[in-house]
């Protein structure tokens, strides 16, 4: 009996269901744990002047602080793909270059005192202008991240594959399209957590983190922490509460951790808070994509020409760029077109690095390419899905080479997309469409065809060497892909593999797959999920990433499988007395197909290869029962000299199609039906397959409506708390029609191809399309808010009735200006609000200034609006004096919520009448976690703080009244 | 993301509680459900020295309704008032109350909390400036009421004095026939507004009450108007509120949504309002 293909229960749910999962901070902390808390920097760019530990030292139960000297000290920069002058450790070094960056960190007996200690680290920082866009980062005399770089711009190559040039010089149209794809997360529930430990006598890092791999990351964190791989055990917990990609970021994370606890000499635990994670974890990369189309005049594709700008944040991390490359050899998609030209630019910003992220690369790739499908159907007056269908790759050129080098594995598009049209309605939804449209309402249906690339290949970051360096280097390629089996000697089978599960659902299909080599039901087999690079095998492909687990994995475990199998038959064979051929195991027993009473339990079999080795079959010289399969798929070579590239073994192939009604007057999107078929080869388990796909909605569904991390033009973080990042809910997810064809790989030991990114690459532009078709209007960027939509669909406003006199307009950045009639002459009032005495009122929840020299300033304050209250340390100075008529003052305030800097100017005008007006305004920026957590009701507290500090910049009236006007004309001067 | 070391109080009577705020004013902050506090807690953005729980208050945890109010005790939360039997005398806080976060959340969450947090995009504030509600705030010694439209003052400024505690909100019952509606708009179901709108209709005209486009809710008073003139102002009331640009939204769109839910809001509460 098999399994496979059938949906058997999750192994894993059980312990889940009864809150006996293992997540890593359920793991038993070791004796003596000691906790960390990182200190951050506020400002997107900055230079690090000093950083001031001493008063956290000292206070109650912190064991160790560490700051960027000490990483220094004793880690080397992490490698990168791209060889620039831009050395990247664990902690900032002598600049922060995106709000979040690590600063410090403080180790404490716990979190709670580690968190108090952090908040007394003084961090002097020095302010630079940030770039926070690719096109700012690429702006003539732009600020540069990596002075020693020499620019912003850190990688570009150009490619050409058959002749584009030829085939836009003879193109009938050319079709167009600029689009910007934003920076978005994947958002696990369960954040980073390490446990580091340093082992003296042995001179070895010993980490239990919830890193995912890609284990080429081991590498680099070993070289950080100089020692060779074998001093840095890297365990990972049985569960995991998600990383879709994110747990990749984990890894500068356990190179801290470590150094933390080498210089504690205690084992240290960190797990990652909420703001942490989406400030300062990863992202996907935000990209703009200039794409053009050669088409004919019946719709042919002949030629494209991708001009990329990836923008990877502060820094290229390990593996970056390899978002921009993973797509590499499938950049025509699904369809058949000849040329392409690619010119890959990565430059670097004010923003967290980004990294993994379901899809990665995907929604950013096919944003561009099944917008600009939809453009051309419309340039050329045809129905968007006839144009798509024209250009579609054709079953019988099978496994088909794409221009750029991708090997489609198979699948007959067309007849996946025929049965979505049929079975999915789109007839139905045309006719809704109809009906709306007759109404005036805004009913729009948009498409999407993807190729879905799974199981990496290990060379494909290469491509972005050229053919020399590459030559130098020596070839990568390949994508190893390990698993276990073994048969103890009651005959119970344990199965493990390198495939570190996130929540899929890993161990209950390698159960199944072992289960059916083997004749046993699932249930019978043990599944182990942790991974011990010490103990465990592994490579350097192995981790959980590029959908590899169905194809690449279970397929290594089916063979470790297979060869027990073998093993078992034989033995049997010579039990039985019978030739191999005939054993066949099912139901936990050996026997001969031709007389099935001719039998022997594998129980016994397995005990006779423990017991009796010397008796083992002939041939069978292993002794034991335990077989460890590497595998890798055949023709996933190094890119070849012209720079096309395998970058996947297999790909699957989705068509996704929905109808959507947009609400005129909110923006808001209802998703009418939404329908998703792949060509995914064969499903190993339906279930999970489902669950798959209807998980990369979710993300994809995310990206399209909702989720941004949102930075302000100064560089600030907004999207730090789950109210501000917006992951879509249950209730914001539709019912989703799922179908499947299974023409199964011809790659994959399994012929399954990887289904869990699909969704994401796929739904985005889906969604972009259909919007784009109902409100008339281009969608060129994500996600389509409600006002986002509101503004494409363009009505002007209204203005204000006449003689109405609106009120300001109020954004993100604090402005304003105020003027106060004060009972005193100019000279009077001058000496008083130049009084640095005076000055104390500027600053609320100050009570003293401490000279810093001619003019300037610094009081520590405690600083508050409403209920929120912080310390700060304010630094004011006055720029600009013009007595008695003009004062310019420029401060800052850093704390541990954040920063804030600024500039007022103040003028005082004779009013007449022995009085002067005071007038002021301000301008002020506030960064950091009042930035991030709340923007939406903290500006509105903070603006208020600062109104109520110029209003007392006026000197206390004295009596008030008639009478206290006549005492101070009377007295004016005089007292 | 670890609170700033507080004394925790649990205080058995209400005495005991306006005692503790007596004694310790701006450094205690009061924990009544703790669904924005808790957070604020945890990110640090409010470090008091004590914390003093009136959960454990049963005076305060009720809910009283007599011919001319419902008066809602400092400890009931969100999820009672959406139980309680007599919701229906007040139809505008049965029909915001779906809107204020999630049911796990309103489980905690209190009425009165929500009120004292002072969030400019909160339902319940709206809800209680729109009917013209009353706050009841107490202190050693002394009880007082302060109308809603005083009461909140800005951006989570309240009238609340360091040494008082919020002990009661009243909700006014309206005699006669009446049409109300809520709706609102924002990022998702269950999330802080972008704009929210409150609207009581009576035969004289309309009394509606807009959420999340200044920093404190804006009642405005309209007749029944014809659909140009309604227009007109909800045209006037945008630009007169403005509206702040976050990252949610920009100014503009609140304004949009002054007009255009503002609009249908009011229809909805006129349609609702039985014909005489």
């Amino acid at each position: 009996m098999t399994t496979v293909g059938t949906s058997v229960p999750r192994v894993e749910d059980p312990s889940l269901l009864i809150g006996d999962g293992r997540f890593a901070d359920d793991l038993a902390e070791p004796p003596g744990c000691l906790h960390a808390a990182f200190v951050r920097s506020p400002h997107a760019h900055a230079r690090l002047i000093a950083v001031d530990t001493a008063a956290a030292a000292a206070m109650p139960g912190v064991r160790a602080v560490v700051a960027g000297a000490e990483v220094a000290r004793l880690t080397s920069p992490f490698l990168c793909g791209v060889r620039v002058a831009a050395h990247q450790y664990a902690l900032a070094i002598d600049r922060v270059r995106y709000v979040g960056e690590a600063v410090a960190l403080v180790v404490a007996e716990n979190r709670y005192l580690a968190e108090d200690a952090a908040d007394r680290i003084e961090v002097a920082y020095e302010p630079l202008e940030p770039v926070v866009t690719s096109d700012g980062a690429l702006a003539p005399g732009a600020p540069v991240l990596h002075p020693d770089a020499g620019s912003n711009l850190l990688h570009e190559r150009s490619f050409s594959y058959g002749d584009p040039d030829g085939a836009f010089a003879a193109a009938d149209h050319v079709v167009s399209t600029t689009v910007r794809y934003p920076r978005n997360a994947c958002t696990p529930v369960e954040t980073f957590a390490v446990l580091a430990a340093w082992r003296e006598g042995e001179g070895s890092y010993d980490v239990t983190a919830n890193f995912q791999g890609p284990y080429t990351l081991h590498t680099v964190m070993a070289r950080a922490l100089g020692v060779p791989g074998n001093r840095l055990r890297v365990r990972t917990p049985p569960d995991s509460g998600g990383s879709f990609g994110t747990k990749q970021a984990v890894f500068p994370y356990v190179v801290a951790l470590s150094v933390a606890a080498r210089i504690a000499r205690r084992p240290v635990k960190w797990i990652e808070d909420r703001l942490e994670h989406l400030a300062a974890a990863t992202a996907a990369t935000s990209r703009t994509i200039i794409l053009r189309a050669a088409l004919d005049g019946d719709g042919t594709v002949q030629a494209l020409d991708w001009d990329q700008i990836e923008d990877c944040g502060a820094w290229l991390r390990a593996p970056e760029p390899a978002t921009l490359y993973r797509m590499h050899g499938n950049m025509t998609g699904p369809y058949t077109i000849g040329s392409v030209r690619i010119r890959n630019r990565v430059v670097v910003s004010n923003r967290t690095p980004t990294g993994l992220m379901r899809g990665f690369g995907g929604p950013q790739v096919y944003f561009a390419l099944e917008r600009l499908m939809d453009r051309a159907a419309a340039e050329l007056g045809l129905d968007a899905l006839e144009l798509r269908r024209r250009n579609l790759v054709p079953a019988d050129a099978m496994p088909c080479t794409t221009a750029p080098g991708a090997v489609l594995d198979g699948g007959d598009y067309a007849a996946t997309v025929d049965r979505a049209v049929r079975d999915g309605g789109l007839a139905e939804l045309e006719r809704r469409r109809e009906a709306a449209r007759s109404e005036g309402r805004l009913y729009g249906i948009g498409h999407a065809m993807v190729v879905e690339p799974s199981i990496s290949n290990m060379g494909y970051i290469t491509t972005l060497l050229t053919v020399e360096q590459r030559a130098r280097a020596g070839p990568k390629n390949g994508a190893l892909a390990t698993a276990t089996v073994a048969v103890d000697p009651s005959g119970a089978v344990t199965v493990s593999a390198a495939s570190i599960p996130q929540g899929q659902g890993h161990r209950t299909v390698l159960a199944q797959v072992v289960g059916d080599e083997l004749g046993l039901a699932p249930s019978q087999v043990a599944t182990v999920s942790e991974h011990d690079t010490l103990k465990d095998a592994w490579s350097i492909a192995s981790g959980n990433y590029s959908s590899r687990f169905a194809g690449a994995v279970a397929g290594a475990a089916s063979l470790a499988a297979a060869r027990i199998a073998e093993r078992l038959r034989s033995a049997a064979a010579t039990e039985l007395n019978t030739t191999v051929e005939q054993i066949e195991l099912a139901d936990g027993m050996a026997r001969a197909r031709d007389n099935p009473d001719n039998a022997v339990a594998l129980n016994r079999l397995a005990a006779q290869a423990h017991w009796a080795p010397l008796s083992a079959s002939p041939g069978d010289t292993a002794g034991g029962l335990r077989e460890t399969v590497f595998w890798t798929p055949p023709g996933l070579r190094e890119p070849d000299d012209l720079d096309r590239v395998n970058s996947s073994a297999t790909y699957g192939f989705i068509h996704d199609y929905c109808g959507v009604e947009v609400d005129p007057d909110d923006g808001s999107v209802r998703i009418d039906r939404y329908v998703t078929a792949h060509d995914a080869g064969r499903l190993l388990n339906p279930a999970l397959a489902d669950g798959q796909i209807r998980g990369g909605f979710a993300h994809g569904l995310g990206a399209a409506l909702f989720e941004e991390l949102a930075y302000r033009p100064d560089g600030a973080f907004l999207a730090g708390t789950l109210a501000e990042y917006c992951v879509p809910r249950a209730t914001d997810i539709p019912e989703l029609i799922v179908l499947h064809d299974h023409t199964p790989s011809p790659v994959t030991p399994t012929g399954a191809r990887g289904l869990g990114e699909g969704n994401c690459m796929s739904t985005p532009v889906c969604l972009a399309n259909a919007v784009s078709d109902a409100i008339g209007a281009q969608v060129d960027t994500l996600p389509l808010t409600r006002p986002r939509i509101c503004a494409l669909i363009g009505e002007p406003e209204p203005p204000p009735p006449d003689r109405m006199q609106p009120a300001a307009p109020r954004g993100p950045e604090l402005r304003q200006s105020g003027v106060r009639s004060v009972a005193m002459g100019r000279p009077r009032l001058w000496a008083i609000i130049t009084d640095p005495e005076h000055l104390v009122r500027l600053i609320p929840g100050c009570h003293s200034l401490e000279s810093t020299g001619s003019r300037s300033w610094r009081a520590v304050a405690s600083l508050g609006a409403g209920p929120v209250r912080g310390r700060f340390v304010a630094r004011v100075r006055f720029v600009e004096m013009h007595e008695p008529e003009r004062l310019e003052i420029a401060g800052t305030a850093e704390g541990p919520l954040g920063s804030a800097s600024g500039r007022a100017t103040i003028r005082l005008e004779p009013a007449g009448d022995g009085e002067t007006d005071l007038a002021w305004d301000y301008e002020v920026t506030v960064s950091g976690t009042i930035a991030a957590v709340g923007g939406r009701v903290l500006n509105g507290a903070v603006r208020a703080v600062i109104d109520q500090a110029f209003a007392r910049l006026a000197p206390e009236p004295g009596p008030g009244g008639w009478l206290g006007r006549l005492l101070r004309r009377l007295l004016g001067g005089r007292r | 993301m670890k609170p700033a070391s507080f004394a925790y109080a649990r205080p058995d009577t209400l005495d005991e509680a306006l005692e503790l705020l007596a004694q310790h004013g701006a450094e205690a902050r009061v924990l009544a459900g703790g669904q924005s506090l808790a957070a604020m807690l945890n990110m640090r953005l409010v470090q008091p020295r004590v914390l003093v729980d009136i959960s454990g208050l049963a005076r305060l945890d009720t809910i009283d309704a007599d011919e001319t109010t419902v008066t809602v005790g400092a400890s009931v939360t969100q999820a009672a008032v959406l139980r309680w039997p007599g919701l229906a005398v007040q139809p505008l806080l049965a029909a915001a109350l779906p809107c204020v976060g999630h049911p796990q959340t309103r489980e905690r969450g209190t009425v009165c909390g929500s009120l004292a947090h002072g969030d400019p995009s909160a339902e319940l504030p709206l809800v209680l400036a729109v009917l013209g509600g009353e706050v009841v705030l107490q202190k050693r010694g002394r009880r007082r009421r302060v109308a809603a439209s005083r009461f909140q003052r800005g951006v989570m400024l309240t009238d609340i004095g360091e040494d008082e505690l919020v002990t009661s909100a009243l909700f006014p019952v309206r005699r006669g026939p009446l049409g109300t509606a809520f709706r609102e708009v924002s990022p998702r179901h269950g999330d802080f507004a972008i704009l929210a709108v409150a609207a009581v209709a009576d035969p004289a005209g309309v009394t509606v009450g807009f959420g999340g486009i200044a920093d404190t809710p804006l009642v405005r008073r309209l007749g029944h108007l014809e659909a140009d003139a309604l227009a007109d102002a909800l045209n006037a009331i945008a630009w007169e509120a403005g509206g702040d640009s976050d990252m949610h939204a920009p100014a503009s769109y609140r304004r949009r949504l002054v007009r255009r839910l503002g609009a249908a809001t009011i229809r909805e509460a006129c349609d609702a309002l039985p014909r005489a």
